[in-house]
């Protein structure tokens, strides 16, 4: 694995009296495309959002324990929130663009940092929308409202819109579970073009998936980080009982 | 074929639904009835554009009354509506659950005061007020502005606020996913996706503004003059109608019925904007 981008120590987290990560570990390896997996509700998608302290927003969750990001932990006191979202960004499961052009939506972390200059704004946008490969579909309407957008275009708009605020790290909650096969391959494609250059974290129901694109692959069970490990070992050889018997579908 | 007690039921509740249409239909048919063969008589020209009111002698001019109104109007909107709209967004995206239990039903509350109470506290708080350390009369524009100011927040904060808790959940954490602070994603995403919720509110308070009749009585001074300053008295032209109908008879009677068909067309033209703000915001979501 790579030398690691995110450490994730002893991880735990109670919604008030629902204890939902039960002293987690984790290393994510940089510019590698880790998935997290497991069944609903085991606690991976609330694992990812303790990567970009999401779940601050949550009335009643605490957190105990580390995640390091570059040796620093996120959960330590005076922490910048808002520039640590900056440099982990993160699309949600339902393509979620503003209500506003598509033009702005990409423009918004820009403006959210203050930058005005017209020019370097204009540049970022087309750069962003190039790299989610977005730019040729839209670059005769970026003043359209985004939510015109069919659905696999809106989901790559927030890739877009992650990819100007230049993040290092991109968290990817099930992206493609709003979308068909046929945009779901574009999804996937674009991620592993991405991975030259980010180190993106992906929650995936679909096995499939998981081993497609992933270097490394994470199983959790009932807040329980399982096994952890390379993609390609951990579906042919899991070293776990409960781990085999999820990725050959006797549950969840 | 329904049973029969199906059908009355039916048919009785049909009737109900109906009847407030019809009573809405009645009032319109009826002051129009009354006040348009009057306009036409005098000349809407004379009638809506002379401020000269003197009914003993056959001058029927509202125009002063006119300029009051929206005088009054404007000024309750500018009081009310950047108030209002500050308190749904404090409500809705900044106040603790504990706060927002206790202040959403005195909000409520607010709307239930009767309207001569919002006139009392006028006329012995607002007015003295005014008259002391600003000059002039006291009962005047302002003070008036303020008093509606104050009468219009239930209804821009609540229809306001539920514009704004209506935004999905999604937009507000796409946005601080970007980084951006508790505000930016209010003012820059919320706001935004709210904005014809929260227009239909002004636009709704602003009826409201327009046809309040007692408190304004009470605070406005009642001179049918044109006002050159906020410190001046004027009469709007609810408060004339409700001044003046329980003595007036024949031509008279019949001007303040005109005088009610213009605010009549005057509300309905505001309420249709709202409705029509509305009908953009379900459209779009």
């Amino acid at each position: 694995m790579a030398a690691p981008v995110i450490q994730i120590e002893n991880l735990n987290l109670h919604y008030g009296a629902f204890h939902a990560l039960k002293n987690v570990n984790l290393a994510i390896g940089a510019r590698e495309i880790t998935a997290l997996i497991g069944p609903s509700g085991c606690g991976k998608s609330t694992l990812l959002r303790c990567l970009n302290r999401m779940n601050d927003l949550v009335p009643g969750c605490r957190i105990e324990g580390a995640v390091r990001f570059e040796e620093k932990d996120l959960y330590a006191r005076g922490v910048d929130v808002c520039g640590l979202r900056k440099r982990i960004g993160m699309v949600f499961q339902r393509p979620n663009p503003f209500p506003l052009s598509v033009f702005e939506n990409v423009a918004f972390g820009l403006r959210v940092s203050g930058l005005t200059d017209r020019a370097s704004v204009n540049a970022v946008v087309e750069r962003s929308l190039r790299g989610a490969w977005l730019w040729d579909y839209v670059k005769d309407k970026l003043g359209a409202p985004a939510l015109e957008l069919p659905l696999d275009q809106q989901q790559r708009l927030c890739v877009a819109r992650v990819l100007a605020v230049e993040p290092e790290v991109i968290l990817m909650d099930e992206p493609c579970s709003a979308l068909d096969p046929i945009s779901t391959a574009k999804i996937e494609e674009l991620m592993l073009e991405l991975r030259a250059a980010y180190t993106i974290v992906i929650v995936t129901h679909n096995m499939q998936q998981a081993s497609r694109i992933s270097d490394r692959s994470a199983f959790m069970l009932m807040g329980e980080m399982i096994e952890a490990g390379g993609t390609l070992g951990l579906f042919t050889k899991p070293t776990d009982k409960r781990t085999e018997d999820y990725i050959t579908g006797r549950f969840g | 074929m329904k049973p029969v007690g199906e059908r009355v039921v039916e048919w009785t509740l049909k009737g109900l639904a109906f009847s407030a249409l019809a009573s809405l239909l009645l009032i319109a048919v009826f002051i129009f009835m009354e006040g348009a063969p009057f306009m036409v008589r005098l000349g809407v020209k004379d009638f809506l554009f002379s401020s000269d009111w003197r009914p003993q002698e056959g001058h029927y001019g509202i125009f002063a009354m006119i300029v009051a109104s929206v005088w009054v109007t404007l000024g309750a909107m500018l009081v009310g509506a950047p108030l209002g709209i500050a308190g749904a967004v404090f409500l809705n995206e900044f106040a603790p659950e504990s706060v927002r239990r206790v202040i959403k039903p005195m909000i409520e509350l607010l709307a239930g005061i009767p309207s001569v109470v919002y006139g009392f506290i006028g006329v012995m708080v607002v007015a003295p007020l005014i008259r002391e350390h600003l000059g002039g009369a006291g009962l005047s524009v302002l003070a008036a502005a303020l008093i509606l100011g104050v009468m219009i927040l239930p209804t821009v904060i609540s229809i306001s606020s539920d514009a704004i808790g209506s935004v999905p959940r999604s937009y507000r954490e796409g946005a601080l996913a970007l980084g951006a602070t508790r505000w930016q994603s209010v003012h820059m995403v919320v706001l935004k996706a709210a904005r014809s919720g929260i227009a239909a509110s002004v636009i709704l308070g602003m009826g409201r503004a327009v046809g309040e009749t007692m408190a304004v009585i009470m605070v406005a001074g009642n001179a049918v003059t044109i006002p050159h300053s906020p410190l001046d008295s004027v009469c709007t032209l609810t408060a004339k109608i409700a001044l003046e109908m329980g003595s007036a008879v024949g031509l008279h009677r019949q001007a303040l019925f005109a005088t009610g068909v213009v605010l009549f067309i005057g509300i309905m033209v505001l309420n249709g904007l709202a409705m029509a703000a509305m009908k953009k915001r379900s459209a779009r979501t």
